[in-house]
Protein backbone atom coordinates (compact mmCIF):
# COMPACT_ATOMS: atom_id res chain seq x y z
CA UNK A 1 0.00 0.00 0.00
CA UNK A 2 1.31 3.41 -0.92
CA UNK A 3 0.82 6.50 1.17
CA UNK A 4 1.80 10.15 0.90
CA UNK A 5 2.27 12.61 3.74
CA UNK A 6 2.11 16.28 2.76
CA UNK A 7 4.58 18.60 4.46
CA UNK A 8 3.52 22.25 4.73
CA UNK A 9 5.75 24.98 6.12
CA UNK A 10 5.12 24.58 9.84
CA UNK A 11 4.00 20.94 9.82
CA UNK A 12 5.60 19.11 12.74
CA UNK A 13 3.92 15.71 12.92
CA UNK A 14 4.81 14.75 9.35
CA UNK A 15 7.80 12.63 10.33
CA UNK A 16 5.92 10.93 13.19
CA UNK A 17 3.26 10.00 10.67
CA UNK A 18 5.94 8.74 8.27
CA UNK A 19 7.33 6.48 11.03
CA UNK A 20 3.86 5.20 11.93
CA UNK A 21 2.81 4.46 8.35
CA UNK A 22 6.06 2.63 7.58
CA UNK A 23 5.89 0.64 10.81
CA UNK A 24 2.59 -0.90 9.71
CA UNK A 25 3.59 -1.63 6.14
CA UNK A 26 2.84 1.46 4.05
CA UNK A 27 5.38 2.55 1.46
CA UNK A 28 5.30 6.20 2.36
CA UNK A 29 6.48 9.23 0.43
CA UNK A 30 6.87 12.73 1.82
CA UNK A 31 5.38 15.35 -0.50
CA UNK A 32 6.21 19.06 -0.38
CA UNK A 33 3.27 21.49 -0.36
CA UNK A 34 4.57 23.40 -3.40
CA UNK A 35 4.54 20.29 -5.61
CA UNK A 36 1.70 20.08 -8.07
CA UNK A 37 1.45 16.32 -8.52
CA UNK A 38 0.55 13.70 -5.94
CA UNK A 39 2.50 10.45 -6.26
CA UNK A 40 0.31 7.39 -6.85
CA UNK A 41 -1.22 6.79 -3.41
CA UNK A 42 -3.75 4.60 -1.65
CA UNK A 43 -3.82 7.05 1.25
CA UNK A 44 -2.93 10.73 1.57
CA UNK A 45 -2.29 12.18 5.02
CA UNK A 46 -2.35 15.84 6.02
CA UNK A 47 -0.29 15.85 9.22
CA UNK A 48 -0.47 17.88 12.41
CA UNK A 49 1.49 21.02 13.15
CA UNK A 50 1.14 24.74 12.67
CA UNK A 51 1.07 25.24 8.92
CA UNK A 52 1.84 28.85 7.98
CA UNK A 53 2.09 29.69 11.68
CA UNK A 54 -1.70 29.34 12.01
CA UNK A 55 -1.99 32.79 10.39
CA UNK A 56 -5.47 34.11 9.57
CA UNK A 57 -7.26 30.90 10.60
CA UNK A 58 -5.62 27.55 11.31
CA UNK A 59 -5.26 25.65 8.04
CA UNK A 60 -6.59 28.45 5.85
CA UNK A 61 -3.34 29.18 3.99
CA UNK A 62 -2.36 25.53 3.64
CA UNK A 63 -5.77 24.75 2.13
CA UNK A 64 -4.85 27.04 -0.80
CA UNK A 65 -1.36 25.64 -1.40
CA UNK A 66 -0.45 24.12 -4.74
CA UNK A 67 -0.58 20.44 -3.78
CA UNK A 68 -4.05 20.82 -2.26
CA UNK A 69 -5.77 21.05 -5.64
CA UNK A 70 -4.41 17.56 -6.41
CA UNK A 71 -5.45 16.35 -2.95
CA UNK A 72 -8.96 17.74 -3.45
CA UNK A 73 -9.23 16.07 -6.88
CA UNK A 74 -7.94 12.82 -5.36
CA UNK A 75 -10.53 12.99 -2.57
CA UNK A 76 -13.35 13.88 -4.96
CA UNK A 77 -12.54 10.83 -7.07
CA UNK A 78 -12.88 8.59 -3.99
CA UNK A 79 -9.26 8.60 -2.76
CA UNK A 80 -8.60 8.10 0.95
CA UNK A 81 -7.54 11.35 2.62
CA UNK A 82 -6.94 11.62 6.35
CA UNK A 83 -6.26 14.91 8.16
CA UNK A 84 -4.93 14.79 11.71
CA UNK A 85 -5.10 17.85 13.98
CA UNK A 86 -3.83 20.72 11.79
CA UNK A 87 -4.61 18.37 8.88
CA UNK A 88 -8.24 18.33 10.07
CA UNK A 89 -8.19 22.13 10.21
CA UNK A 90 -6.88 22.18 6.63
CA UNK A 91 -9.63 19.76 5.54
CA UNK A 92 -12.42 21.94 6.92
CA UNK A 93 -10.92 24.97 5.18
CA UNK A 94 -10.99 23.12 1.84
CA UNK A 95 -14.63 22.24 2.43
CA UNK A 96 -13.94 18.50 1.97
CA UNK A 97 -15.47 17.94 5.40
CA UNK A 98 -18.13 20.24 6.86
CA UNK A 99 -17.79 22.65 9.78
CA UNK A 100 -14.90 24.57 11.33
CA UNK A 101 -12.54 24.26 14.30
CA UNK A 102 -12.73 27.14 16.73
CA UNK A 103 -10.46 28.14 19.58
CA UNK A 104 -10.81 25.75 22.54
CA UNK A 105 -13.65 26.76 24.81
CA UNK A 106 -11.45 27.54 27.83
CA UNK A 107 -8.68 29.19 25.76
CA UNK A 108 -6.10 26.62 26.81
CA UNK A 109 -3.71 24.68 24.65
CA UNK A 110 -4.67 21.09 25.53
CA UNK A 111 -2.04 18.35 25.49
CA UNK A 112 -3.18 15.05 27.00
CA UNK A 113 -4.48 11.56 26.33
CA UNK A 114 -8.19 11.22 25.66
CA UNK A 115 -10.63 8.41 25.01
CA UNK A 116 -12.72 8.44 21.87
CA UNK A 117 -15.67 6.27 20.95
CA UNK A 118 -15.98 5.00 17.42
CA UNK A 119 -19.36 6.13 16.12
CA UNK A 120 -19.31 4.49 12.72
CA UNK A 121 -17.55 1.38 11.48
CA UNK A 122 -19.02 1.23 7.99
CA UNK A 123 -15.91 2.83 6.53
CA UNK A 124 -12.36 1.87 5.65
CA UNK A 125 -10.85 3.69 8.61
CA UNK A 126 -12.60 1.88 11.46
CA UNK A 127 -14.06 -1.25 9.87
CA UNK A 128 -12.97 -4.35 11.84
CA UNK A 129 -11.56 -2.42 14.79
CA UNK A 130 -12.66 -4.65 17.67
CA UNK A 131 -12.55 -1.96 20.33
CA UNK A 132 -15.39 0.50 20.77
CA UNK A 133 -13.18 2.97 22.63
CA UNK A 134 -9.64 4.02 21.71
CA UNK A 135 -7.09 6.01 23.68
CA UNK A 136 -5.41 8.66 21.56
CA UNK A 137 -3.42 11.82 22.24
CA UNK A 138 -4.57 15.37 21.56
CA UNK A 139 -2.46 18.53 21.40
CA UNK A 140 -4.25 21.57 20.07
CA UNK A 141 -5.43 25.11 20.67
CA UNK A 142 -8.21 25.14 18.04
CA UNK A 143 -10.08 21.85 18.23
CA UNK A 144 -13.51 23.09 19.20
CA UNK A 145 -15.64 21.62 16.42
CA UNK A 146 -18.46 23.86 15.27
CA UNK A 147 -21.00 23.72 12.47
CA UNK A 148 -24.37 25.22 11.68
CA UNK A 149 -27.58 23.49 12.81
CA UNK A 150 -28.33 22.57 9.20
CA UNK A 151 -24.87 21.07 8.78
CA UNK A 152 -25.23 19.16 12.05
CA UNK A 153 -28.50 17.66 10.92
CA UNK A 154 -26.93 16.57 7.65
CA UNK A 155 -23.87 15.16 9.44
CA UNK A 156 -26.07 13.15 11.79
CA UNK A 157 -28.48 12.01 9.06
CA UNK A 158 -25.54 10.68 7.04
CA UNK A 159 -23.78 9.22 10.09
CA UNK A 160 -20.70 11.32 9.35
CA UNK A 161 -19.47 11.57 12.95
CA UNK A 162 -16.40 9.32 13.12
CA UNK A 163 -15.40 9.57 16.79
CA UNK A 164 -16.61 11.37 19.92
CA UNK A 165 -14.71 12.29 23.08
CA UNK A 166 -15.79 9.99 25.92
CA UNK A 167 -14.56 8.33 29.10
CA UNK A 168 -12.74 5.00 29.19
CA UNK A 169 -16.05 3.15 29.15
CA UNK A 170 -17.35 5.00 26.12
CA UNK A 171 -19.70 7.32 27.95
CA UNK A 172 -20.12 10.49 25.87
CA UNK A 173 -20.78 13.36 28.27
CA UNK A 174 -19.96 17.05 28.60
CA UNK A 175 -17.39 16.42 31.32
CA UNK A 176 -15.32 14.32 28.89
CA UNK A 177 -15.36 17.04 26.24
CA UNK A 178 -11.92 18.67 26.37
CA UNK A 179 -12.46 21.62 24.04
CA UNK A 180 -16.15 22.47 23.74
CA UNK A 181 -16.83 20.62 20.47
CA UNK A 182 -20.46 20.26 19.45
CA UNK A 183 -21.71 16.77 20.46
CA UNK A 184 -18.19 15.88 21.69
CA UNK A 185 -17.12 15.51 18.06
CA UNK A 186 -13.45 14.56 17.74
CA UNK A 187 -13.51 13.48 14.12
CA UNK A 188 -15.84 13.52 11.12
CA UNK A 189 -16.08 12.07 7.62
CA UNK A 190 -17.22 13.53 4.35
CA UNK A 191 -20.47 12.10 3.02
CA UNK A 192 -18.75 9.26 1.16
CA UNK A 193 -16.50 8.46 4.16
CA UNK A 194 -13.28 8.38 2.16
CA UNK A 195 -12.15 11.61 3.84
CA UNK A 196 -11.55 11.63 7.60
CA UNK A 197 -10.59 14.62 9.72
CA UNK A 198 -9.82 14.16 13.41
CA UNK A 199 -8.09 16.10 16.17
CA UNK A 200 -6.51 13.11 18.01
CA UNK A 201 -3.12 11.77 16.92
CA UNK A 202 -3.10 7.99 16.36
CA UNK A 203 0.56 8.25 15.26
CA UNK A 204 1.50 9.11 18.84
CA UNK A 205 0.14 5.80 20.13
CA UNK A 206 2.22 3.22 18.30
CA UNK A 207 4.78 2.28 20.94
CA UNK A 208 3.83 0.66 24.24
CA UNK A 209 7.05 1.75 25.93
CA UNK A 210 6.47 5.41 25.00
CA UNK A 211 2.71 5.83 24.99
CA UNK A 212 0.15 3.19 24.10
CA UNK A 213 -0.90 0.89 21.34
CA UNK A 214 -4.34 2.04 20.24
CA UNK A 215 -2.70 3.87 17.33
CA UNK A 216 -1.14 0.56 16.33
CA UNK A 217 -4.61 -1.01 16.27
CA UNK A 218 -5.82 1.82 14.08
CA UNK A 219 -2.99 1.66 11.52
CA UNK A 220 -2.87 -2.16 11.36
CA UNK A 221 -6.56 -2.19 10.70
CA UNK A 222 -6.38 0.64 8.16
CA UNK A 223 -3.78 -1.06 5.96
CA UNK A 224 -5.76 -4.32 6.06
CA UNK A 225 -8.92 -2.51 5.03
CA UNK A 226 -7.13 -0.91 2.10
CA UNK A 227 -5.70 -4.17 0.74
CA UNK B 1 -6.72 52.27 -3.89
CA UNK B 2 -6.99 51.11 -0.30
CA UNK B 3 -9.96 49.04 0.73
CA UNK B 4 -10.70 48.00 4.28
CA UNK B 5 -12.44 44.84 5.40
CA UNK B 6 -13.84 44.00 8.80
CA UNK B 7 -14.44 40.35 9.69
CA UNK B 8 -16.68 39.56 12.62
CA UNK B 9 -17.88 36.32 14.17
CA UNK B 10 -21.50 35.45 13.48
CA UNK B 11 -23.94 36.04 16.29
CA UNK B 12 -24.30 32.51 17.64
CA UNK B 13 -20.60 31.58 17.42
CA UNK B 14 -18.84 31.40 20.77
CA UNK B 15 -16.11 34.03 21.18
CA UNK B 16 -14.12 33.05 24.29
CA UNK B 17 -11.50 35.77 23.65
CA UNK B 18 -14.20 38.43 23.55
CA UNK B 19 -15.55 37.03 26.82
CA UNK B 20 -12.17 37.27 28.55
CA UNK B 21 -11.68 40.82 27.28
CA UNK B 22 -15.13 41.66 28.62
CA UNK B 23 -14.26 40.20 32.03
CA UNK B 24 -10.97 42.12 32.12
CA UNK B 25 -12.71 45.36 31.22
CA UNK B 26 -15.19 44.63 33.97
CA UNK B 27 -12.33 44.11 36.43
CA UNK B 28 -10.83 47.43 35.37
CA UNK B 29 -14.00 49.21 36.32
CA UNK B 30 -15.72 49.43 32.92
CA UNK B 31 -18.88 47.99 34.37
CA UNK B 32 -21.37 49.10 31.74
CA UNK B 33 -20.18 46.78 28.94
CA UNK B 34 -22.86 44.36 27.71
CA UNK B 35 -20.70 42.22 25.46
CA UNK B 36 -17.36 42.22 23.60
CA UNK B 37 -16.89 40.45 20.28
CA UNK B 38 -13.42 40.27 18.79
CA UNK B 39 -12.90 40.50 15.02
CA UNK B 40 -10.28 41.14 12.35
CA UNK B 41 -9.46 44.19 10.26
CA UNK B 42 -7.64 44.20 6.91
CA UNK B 43 -6.32 47.02 4.71
CA UNK B 44 -5.88 45.92 1.14
CA UNK B 45 -3.95 48.18 -1.21
CA UNK B 46 -4.92 47.23 -4.76
CA UNK B 47 -3.72 48.39 -8.18
CA UNK B 48 -7.33 48.52 -9.36
CA UNK B 49 -8.51 52.11 -9.79
CA UNK B 50 -12.19 51.47 -10.46
CA UNK B 51 -14.12 51.56 -7.20
CA UNK B 52 -16.74 48.94 -8.07
CA UNK B 53 -14.26 46.55 -9.64
CA UNK B 54 -11.95 46.84 -6.64
CA UNK B 55 -14.80 46.15 -4.24
CA UNK B 56 -15.91 43.15 -6.27
CA UNK B 57 -12.38 41.73 -6.18
CA UNK B 58 -12.11 42.24 -2.43
CA UNK B 59 -15.48 40.59 -1.97
CA UNK B 60 -14.13 37.55 -3.83
CA UNK B 61 -11.05 37.58 -1.55
CA UNK B 62 -13.34 37.61 1.48
CA UNK B 63 -15.34 34.65 0.25
CA UNK B 64 -12.32 32.60 -0.82
CA UNK B 65 -9.79 33.32 1.92
CA UNK B 66 -10.24 36.20 4.35
CA UNK B 67 -13.46 34.97 5.96
CA UNK B 68 -14.81 31.52 6.74
CA UNK B 69 -18.48 31.96 6.01
CA UNK B 70 -19.53 29.16 8.34
CA UNK B 71 -18.61 31.31 11.33
CA UNK B 72 -17.75 34.79 10.06
CA UNK B 73 -19.32 37.78 8.32
CA UNK B 74 -17.36 40.31 6.32
CA UNK B 75 -18.00 43.98 5.71
CA UNK B 76 -16.22 45.96 3.02
CA UNK B 77 -15.66 49.62 3.91
CA UNK B 78 -16.12 52.00 0.99
CA UNK B 79 -12.81 53.46 -0.14
CA UNK B 80 -12.54 57.20 0.36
Amino acid sequence: MKSSVITFPGSNCDRDMDVALKKFGFKNKMVWHADAELPKSDLVVLPGGFSYGDYLRCGSMASKSKIMQSVINFANSGGMVMGICNGFQILVETGLVPGVLLRNKYLEFICKNVFVKINDKKNKYFKNVNNEVLEFHIAHNEGNYFCTQDQLKEIEDNNQIAINYCDENGKIEDQFNPNGSIKNIAGIFNKEKNVLGMMPHPERMIDTSLSGEDGSLFFKNLINNLK
Amino acid sequence: MKISVIITLKKDVLDPQGKVIHQTLDGMGFNDVNEVRQGKYFEIDTKETDNDKAKAKVEEMCKKLLANLVIENYKIIDPK
